[in-house]
């Protein structure tokens, strides 16, 4: 396999892009909750991006991703329409199930909103009864509104700032969920691990299911490092192979993080030697994006950009 | 020939191969054995005997005419030498490196009786990377039959098969879920025991036998190996996809940010470019007291690897003794050169944790050995009360792998009840036409085994398809070209009865 070619790419906000790729073998294997790895060039890192969205007619699958690290600031930059990244492997991981369940919360945060969708898509065409909720830091980010709203049955919307419906996070929006349906079967949440721990703090007292989509560091994403690996219970457990989606009540989401943080010194060198050549090459660019984000000082964790997707 | 050779008019002494000096070579990547000189190859291979017994042909997995190609080497026919190496062996440069020769033809030469063993392997890369050099490439003449080969994972098992069904005239395609071919040999086997280069050109030459490769494909999860045979059009798979899924230990702080998996730090290192960060995208975690546990040939990899990466000092940590050790003795040897401490009858109990996420050493037990267990090996037991700390901040466990369950997560493939595919000993799998070889069947092995397995899986595919196979080295008598009539091997049955009519 090889030229995996952008034929879109949509930008939702200075940090958050989409980008449509042609693969139609991936397009037509992709279930919900499964994920793949990208390669943007011959030189790059393998990174694990959940499917967004996936198009069987059209034999493309949709990535979203958040430009906070080297590699995705790069491809912020250098992926546009027409030109095409060196790897696309998947898609991985074991797909979500949809079956018998009858009322389900589908909780997506910040970049989680984006692969929650072909989750809440799924269980609509189940049959089941879906409740929406998606949150953002502000109205300005937000995405997919439409989207949601037509395999939805209810939709909910939280923001940080209340620039857009419930003013507060996601779990404020299952705490309405669980009060208004009393029924609710399961709930779903992708997202930083910060929110699905609390998406799970929230269901737990209520003994309702809660799956949630891991994506810790990973390099193969076939199950042959164990890079990935996770606290699941009393066990250890490879995202990649046994997951990615695991039972929230039972996941060590401290040990997540931390592990999340593996690389934070190293991927900060990156960053900063990659930003330094860009201003050579290109000033004016750089310097736009320096003014815009005078709060990128301080340096993001390196898992706000594996969050979600 | 003049005179017949006999133990006493041999050179005695085994040819040294030259090498980089140890202070030299732990900042390096560079290979650490030099390979030997034409004065160096001619010395050696005047060394075997060529006696009637061959039982290094024995020894082999795959069946090298080891005393033919000797003797062609020995007569200055270098070609030749590729000749006979390549009728049963298409990767001489790569076995050549990485074969534990001292336990197969090595472990059971003539001379090896009184004096040490002729140098098999080394003679064997000899020709091996002279044929690199010289552009030497066997290809045969190939009669197309009508038959489409998917072979599943491009290491060692996959890359045999496909030359072997590919010379029987079949269409083949290799696919590989990494960006790059190759397989263990390009990510778990480092640079300085197998330069890149050397696994480039002999994939090269399958793709001269007309194998296409197709990287950066999952199968299983891309599509399934029914849907190979159902819908893809392949008359025959074959699953080499390598045992993968490491072993962690499983005491307290084995999740700590600095421990990893031996297989994660050769990938990162070898396959992803590791170790020319920020170069390459791909960081890796440094260590100045880096520990390794285990003490097999991928653990001394692992151990040399950080070493060339800067560590101050690196321990070996096994709880069983040198002796019972798994590793090849070369690599014990060259990894004592590099200066690597190695705690024989220690055993990890906990990593202890710095705080901050991070390692600041390793709790230990000294072991002593009992009564032999299963394996034949005397058990380690641990000594009460020996409890002590060895300060480290990086812990890589090399204790071995478990059965990738891709396979079986994706397919109706039989496995046994450790997750391995279940094949017969033609290396056929529950389902028709579906074939699988090397750690995938047995748990993690040897390259060369691997190999073996992928040719006698090909030959079940042969039998299996209807295709006639003439191939050398599954006949015992009559190996080497000299045997053959037109291409037709004497010892063929059909051609026999031919003969007799």
């Amino acid at each position: 396999m090889s030229n995996f070619e952008i034929v879109a790419r949509e930008d939702f906000s200075d940090v958050t892009y989409l980008l449509e790729v042609s693969h139609p073998l991936m397009a037509k294997a992709a279930r919900p909750g499964q994920f793949v790895i990208v390669m943007s060039h011959e030189h790059g890192e393998r990174i694990p991006l959940t499917i967004a969205d996936f198009d069987r007619a059209k034999g493309t699958i949709t990535l979203v991703i958040q430009a906070v690290g080297k590699t995705t600031k790069e491809m912020q930059q250098e992926c546009v329409v027409g030109t095409s990244l060196y790897g696309v492997t998947g898609p991985m991981g074991i797909p979500s199930h949809f079956d018998k369940v009858k009322k389900v919360a589908c909780v997506g945060g910040g970049l989680g909103v984006a692969p929650i969708f072909p989750h809440a898509r799924a269980f609509k065409e189940a049959g089941a009864y879906v409740i929406g909720i998606v949150g953002f830091r502000t109205q300005d980010l937000m995405f997919w509104e439409d989207k949601f709203k037509a395999v939805c049955d209810e939709f909910i919307v939280c923001t940080d700032d209340g620039s857009a419906g419930i003013k507060g996070n996601v779990t404020l929006g299952i705490k309405r969920a669980i009060r208004l349906h009393p029924d609710l079967n399961e709930v779903v949440a992708i997202g930083p691990p910060i929110m699905m721990k609390g998406c799970a703090e929230a269901t737990r007292e209520h003994k309702i299911k809660t799956m949630v989509s891991l994506n810790p560091l990973m390099v193969d994403g076939t199950g042959m490092c164990g890079g990935c690996r996770v606290k699941i219970g009393n066990q250890v457990k490879f995202a990649c192979v046994d997951g990615p989606d695991f039972d929230g009540h039972q996941v060590d989401f401290d040990d997540l993080m931390t592990r999340l943080r593996r690389f934070t010194t190293q991927e900060r060198t990156a960053v900063e030697r990659w930003s330094e050549n860009c201003r050579m090459t290109n000033p004016l660019k750089t310097l736009a994006v320096r003014a815009k984000r005078p709060e990128e000082e301080a340096f993001p964790d390196p898992f706000d950009e594996v969050a979600g997707g | 020939m003049a005179k017949k050779k006999t133990i006493r008019t041999i050179p005695q002494e085994r040819t040294p191969m030259r090498e980089q000096p140890a202070a030299v070579r732990v900042k390096n990547f560079s290979e650490v054995a030099c390979g030997f000189t034409l004065e160096d190859a001619l010395r050696e291979a005047e060394r075997c005997l060529l006696c009637p017994e061959q039982p290094c042909v024995e020894g082999c997995p795959v069946g090298i005419d080891i005393p033919g190609f000797i003797q062609k080497i020995s007569q200055k026919d270098f070609r030749g030498a590729y000749d006979v190496l390549t009728d049963t062996n298409l990767l001489p440069a790569i076995c050549g490196r990485v074969c534990p020769q001292e336990n197969q033809c090595e472990g059971v030469c003539v001379v090896g009786d009184t004096l040490e063993p002729v140098a098999v392997g080394r003679l064997e890369r000899w020709v091996g990377d002279r044929a690199i050099a010289e552009g030497w490439a066997n290809i045969p003449y190939i009669e197309p039959v009508p038959y489409r080969i998917g072979i599943v994972g491009s290491g060692p098992a996959g890359m045999a098969c496909a030359a072997d069904m590919a010379k029987a005239g079949c269409d083949v395609t290799v696919y590989e879920a990494f960006h790059l071919p190759g397989g263990v040999l390009r990510y778990g086997i480092p640079d300085f025991r197998l330069p890149n280069e050397v696994i480039d050109a002999e994939i090269g030459k399958l793709k001269q036998l007309g194998v296409k490769f197709e990287c950066n494909t999952l199968v299983g999860r891309l599509f399934t190996i029914e849907q190979m045979i159902d819908e893809l059009g392949f008359h025959a798979v074959f699953v080499g996809t390598g045992a993968g899924y490491p072993t962690m230990l499983g005491i307290p702080g084995d999740s700590l940010n600095g421990v990893l998996s031996a297989n994660e730090l050769l990938t990162r290192c070898n396959l992803m470019g590791a170790k020319e960060f920020p170069n390459y995208d791909t960081p890796l975690p440094l260590g100045q007291r880096v520990t390794v546990v285990g003490a097999g040939n991928t653990a001394m990899d692992a151990m040399r690897v950080c070493k060339r990466l800067g560590a101050e000092k690196v321990y070996c940590v096994y709880r069983r003794s040198r002796a019972e050790a798994p590793a090849r003795a070369e690599e014990v040897h060259h990894a004592e050169e590099e200066g690597i401490e190695f705690h024989w009858l220690t055993n990890p109990v906990e990593v202890l944790d710095d705080g901050k996420g991070g390692v600041r050493g390793m709790r230990c037990m000294r072991m002593e050995l009992g009564e032999p267990d299963d394996s034949g090996r005397r058990r380690p037991v641990a000594v009460a009360g020996s409890e002590h700390d060895i300060e480290t901040d990086l812990v890589v466990f090399a204790i071995g792998t478990n059965a990738n369950p891709i396979m079986g997560q994706t397919s109706s493939l039989k496995l046994n009840k450790r997750g391995y595919i279940e094949a017969d000993d033609k290396f056929a799998t529950s389902v028709a036409g579906v074939y699988a070889g090397g750690d995938i069947v047995t748990g993690a092995a040897t390259v060369i085994e691997a190999m073996g397995a992928g040719r006698q899986a090909a030959r079940s595919m042969k039998a299996y398809l209807g295709i006639r196979d003439v191939d050398q080295p599954y006949a015992i008598e009559g190996r080497g070209s000299s045997n053959r009539m037109f291409g037709i091997d004497l010892a063929e049955r059909n051609f026999a009865r031919i003969r007799a009519a």
